[in-house]
Order: structure tokens, then sequence, then C-alpha cells
């Protein structure tokens, strides 16, 4: 094996020995001076971790969440130097994890913290300003498509994970009612912030997204959700920066 | 302590009315600089006492828009800038990460930094990234491997990088050569220039049992574009010797100061870095950092 595959091997394998070869300053084998890279390694990635996902911190607490970080950085351990983006692997661990598979959200917390991370670091895009969809003769404006902001996300949970992140978060809320609910992330300046979306509000932005013209959007979002709201979702969209004055007419 | 040279040359690095774009072989000012922490941007921009310019990992700017880079436009309006990378892995037995390289590229053509410095460690391995400056033995082959890579970086992003030494915990059995040897031997094929971080020399010199002011006599200086101070944590090994950790944690130790006036007294007037990346203080706290560098860049 060569020099860094042996080095690497006990890096995240604790139980494995120092490799051969290494020397204390007086030439004897190293012993506790290897643990400093093991340490180095495994705590960085770990207090990667911890920043990363906020959410999920809080729903578990720091000692569980301490139990799950370095299973998770030993199995997962990153595969770019971009750290902004580590831990997309990690609702799927959680999904797999047994120990906590009685907290069925998780996952989808998980997805929140990388979606808002995202969003964090997406690029900068002028919005869509209202007067610029009220300009719109109405036959224009269905056949024109419009684009999400680099930065807005939208997340379908089966919980209700609006609450969740409320309840987390805010201080007073309300406990989270059961009901699955559809979430929006968006960046208006340069904080993310999370919105509950009304209904079918998921499917009409997903067909945006998909490049669709405001009529098809409407179409779909109708027939997945009959009672969709297509004037709440236009000012929540409008309000909080999540499409960009990018238009295309067909 | 030695007598620094041309004393009467060398401008007051606190007198930020005036411009103080004096520059070393890299570029940078000959002035204290501090690593850049996103929650010092209000205090720093209003208050910089002595810094004229900052240092950013590269890797956090890397991201496509937001917070973390118009807060680099609006300070590349005021200050000098260092783009310094810590994922390369320019000390890796493999090819460098060519997509890491590219983003490397589009962050220095958008920031055009003063300077891009990366560390002679590894940090990636089989396509795994290991968050961490990994040690490499000194041998022909790697001081092969090594240099290879750093044409391909000077290559790639068009400009020279200075290349950082590292603490040391261990060494390795089949190292042929000095560090110092090494680094001179890497600035002669490449042509890069050096980041002398002294923290690390006196880590590594403590850790290893060797003289700090030694490393420095045989540091081919006159490579130096810049210079780093920060602070470690002490602990012990498993025989009860010193074992010093780099953690930029904690202030500046006095050894430290010293190494720094030491190697000034050699270098001449450099740009000198203050590093503090965890447990970060209030901005006022790596202010008066800043300040201790600005007094040892005037004795």
């Amino acid at each position: 094996m060569n020099r860094q595959s042996a080095f690497c091997v006990g890096l995240l394998t604790p139980q494995q020995p120092a490799p051969d070869g290494l020397q204390n300053a007086g030439g004897s084998p190293s012993g506790k001076r290897y643990d400093v890279y093991r340490n180095n390694v495994t705590h960085a990635l770990i207090s990667a971790l911890n920043t990363a996902f906020p959410l999920v911190h809080r729903l578990i607490g720091s000692e569980r969440f301490g139990r799950i970080a370095p299973e998770f950085v030993r199995a997962h351990p990153p595969s770019s130097p971009v750290m902004m983006f580590y831990g997309a692997e990690f609702p799927g661990f959680l999904t797999n994890y047994a120990p906590l598979s009685d907290i069925g959200y998780l996952p989808d917390a998980a997805r929140l913290d990388l979606a808002m991370r995202h969003a964090y670091h997406a690029a900068d895009a002028p919005r869509l300003d209202p007067a610029q969809l009220q300009a719109f003769a109405t036959d224009d404006l269905m056949t024109t498509r419009f684009a999400l902001a680099p930065a807005t996300h939208i997340l379908r949970s089966d919980w209700p994970l609006y609450d969740i992140w409320r309840v987390t978060f805010q201080n007073d809320a309300p406990k989270p009612r059961p009901i699955a609910q559809d979430v929006l992330i968006t960046r208006p300046d340069f904080d993310p912030a999370l919105h509950l979306l009304p209904s079918g509000g998921a499917s009409w932005l997903t067909a945006l997204a998909e490049g669709n013209t405001f009529a098809q959007a409407h179409e779909r979002a109708i027939a997945q959700h009959a009672d969709f709201d297509l004037e709440a979702t236009l000012t929540l969209a409008l309000h909080t920066a999540a499409l960009t004055n990018s238009t295309t007419r067909t | 302590m030695s007598t620094a040279p041309n004393i009467a040359s060398r401008p007051d690095p606190r007198a930020t009315d005036m411009p103080q774009r004096t520059a070393g072989p890299n570029g940078l000012p000959n002035t204290p600089g501090v690593g850049y922490k996103p929650q010092h941007f209000e205090a720093l921009r209003s208050d910089p006492g002595p810094v004229t310019w900052i240092e950013v990992h590269a890797e956090n700017y890397m991201g496509d828009g937001g917070r973390p880079l118009a807060q680099l436009r609006a300070l590349s309006e005021q200050f000098a800038l260092s783009v310094h990378g810590v994922g390369l892995s320019i000390g890796g037995e493999q090819p460098l990460d060519t997509d890491h390289l590219n983003r490397l590229k589009k962050l220095c053509d958008w920031a055009n930094p003063t300077s891009f410095s990366e560390h002679l460690a590894w940090s990636t391995h089989d396509g795994a990234y290991l968050n961490d400056l990994l040690p490499l033995p000194y041998t022909q082959t790697t001081l092969s491997q090594v240099a290879d890579h750093i044409d391909q970086v000077q290559a790639v992003l068009g400009r020279q990088m200075l290349l950082e030494n590292p603490s040391s915990y261990l060494t390795f059995a089949e190292s042929q050569m000095s560090e110092t040897d090494f680094l001179a031997e890497l600035t002669q094929k490449t042509g890069c220039g050096l980041l002398l971080d002294v923290n690390n020399v006196f880590i590594s010199a403590t850790n290893l049992e060797l003289s700090p002011q030694a490393y420095i006599d045989a540091y081919p200086t006159d490579k130096v574009g810049e210079i780093h101070v920060g602070g470690h944590d002490e602990d012990s090994d498993d025989h009860g010797a010193p074992l010093l950790i780099d953690s930029h944690a904690k202030p500046v130790c006095d050894p430290v100061w010293d190494l720094l006036s030491y190697t000034l007294s050699q270098t001449g007037l450099k740009p000198v870095l203050v590093e503090w990346d965890t447990d970060v203080p209030d901005w006022q706290v790596l202010r008066a950092e800043a300040m201790r560098v600005a007094d040892a860049l005037v004795q």
C-alpha cells in the first residue's frame, strides 16, 4: 500500500493501529501523535455536520446528534473540499438509521437544512416586480414562462414540516398540526426564509420551474389540487422573491 | 535580538490614513492583515485599526452568490485581498482535483486577489476530502509530485502562488531531506513563493524537539511573500513530551511573537496575518492582535 493510503486507513477507523514508519522526535514509533490527525479529521467533519444541520440538531438534541455524527462522517466523508454543501447523504442516512426510525420527519428536517444552505449560497437574481406582472395583457400572461430564482427551493413533506421548523426556532409558535405541509424557501436579500405553501402551490411552482407556461402550470396545479388558490400562491411568490424578472413569451 | 535592516525606510503600518500598498514579492502590503470572519464585517470596516488587508479561505467563497460574495466585493473596496486555499491537496500522491482547481480559478478570476496561497499538505485521497491538512514525507518522489502540482496550479490560475509550511506532529521514517530544503527546492523548481507560518514553525519545532530559530535560519527567507501568526493548544504525547496542536483558537503566545520578531529581522518587512478560526473573539480582541503585529513591524 502506498504511503497516503496507509495513512488514510486509520483516520476514520478508530480501532485501526497507527501506520508504520511514523516517528516521534527521537525516532521512536509515534503513538498518540497519529491520533492528533484522527481527532482533527473526525472532529472537523462532525463540527461541519453540526453547523450544517441546525434543525436536525435541535430536534434530537446534542447527545443523540453526537452519537449519529461520528457514524455518518465515517460512512460518508465529503467528496469535495467545498464544505458548504456537505451532508447531501444525511437525509438518506437518517431514513435508514434504526435508532431514530421512530422520528419519521427527521429526513425531511435534514432536507430542509440542506435546502436552506443551498439557498444561502445560490446565485443572486433580480426579483419579479409585481408591476411587471400587472403590465401583462391576460393572453400574454397565460403564454409566458416564469423562472424561479436560483435560491428558491420547494420541499414537499408528508409531515407538518413548516410547523416543526416554526416550533423549533420561534417563540410561542403553536404545536405542529397532524397534516402534510409543503414549504417554500426563498432568499429576498441574503437570508433564506421559510414559508408555508398553500394547497397546490408546490405543484404550480414546480410546473413553472420545469418550463411550463403560466396557464399550463395553473392547469397542472388545479388537476392535482382542486382547491388550488392561484391568487394566494402568486401573492406569496411575489412577496417572497420566489420568481425572477426573467420571463419568456412562447 | 538582531537589529532589523532598513529601519529608516519602513512605513508606519498603523498610518492607515494614507495608501499602504508597499508591495512584497506577492504584492500584499507589508502591514498587519487578519483572517476574515463574517461576524466582523461591520466592525472591521468601521474600525480596522492597523489592518489594511484580509485573507479568506477560498472554499468558503465557492458558492454562486449571496452574502459571502457580496461581503467579499465590499471588503475588496477597502482592503487588499489574499485568497488562501485549504482544500487543493497539493501534497497528495494522486492527481489534483481539476474540478476544484477550476473552482479556484473562477474565484481568483472574479476576486482578482493580490495573493493566492495554499498548503504543503494533502487532504483528499481516493475521492474523499478529509478536511484536515495531512503530512507528507520529504523525498525526491514527493518533491517531484508537489512540484508538478504547483506547476499545474500556477499554469491554471495564471499567477504565482505561495506555499505554506505545515505544523507537524510526527515525522516519516522515509524522509530524506529537511522541510526547509524541501521548500527551497520547490521554489527553485516552480518559481512559487512561500508563506511562512511562524506559529507552525514553533509547533513543529516543539513537537519534533528542534530549534525554531534554526528552522528560520535554514529557511529560504528571500522567497517569503507573507507571514502567518496564530494560536495553538498545548497537550502532551504518550511519553509525556510536549505536544502542541495547531488550533487557531487562542491569542498568539509570547514565544511565537518573539519568533516573529526574529523572523522579521531576517526577512525585513513582510505582510503579517493573524489567524483566528475557532472560538473567534470579538473584533476588538482580534484588532488588538493586529496591533501587536503592527508593533512587531516597527520594532
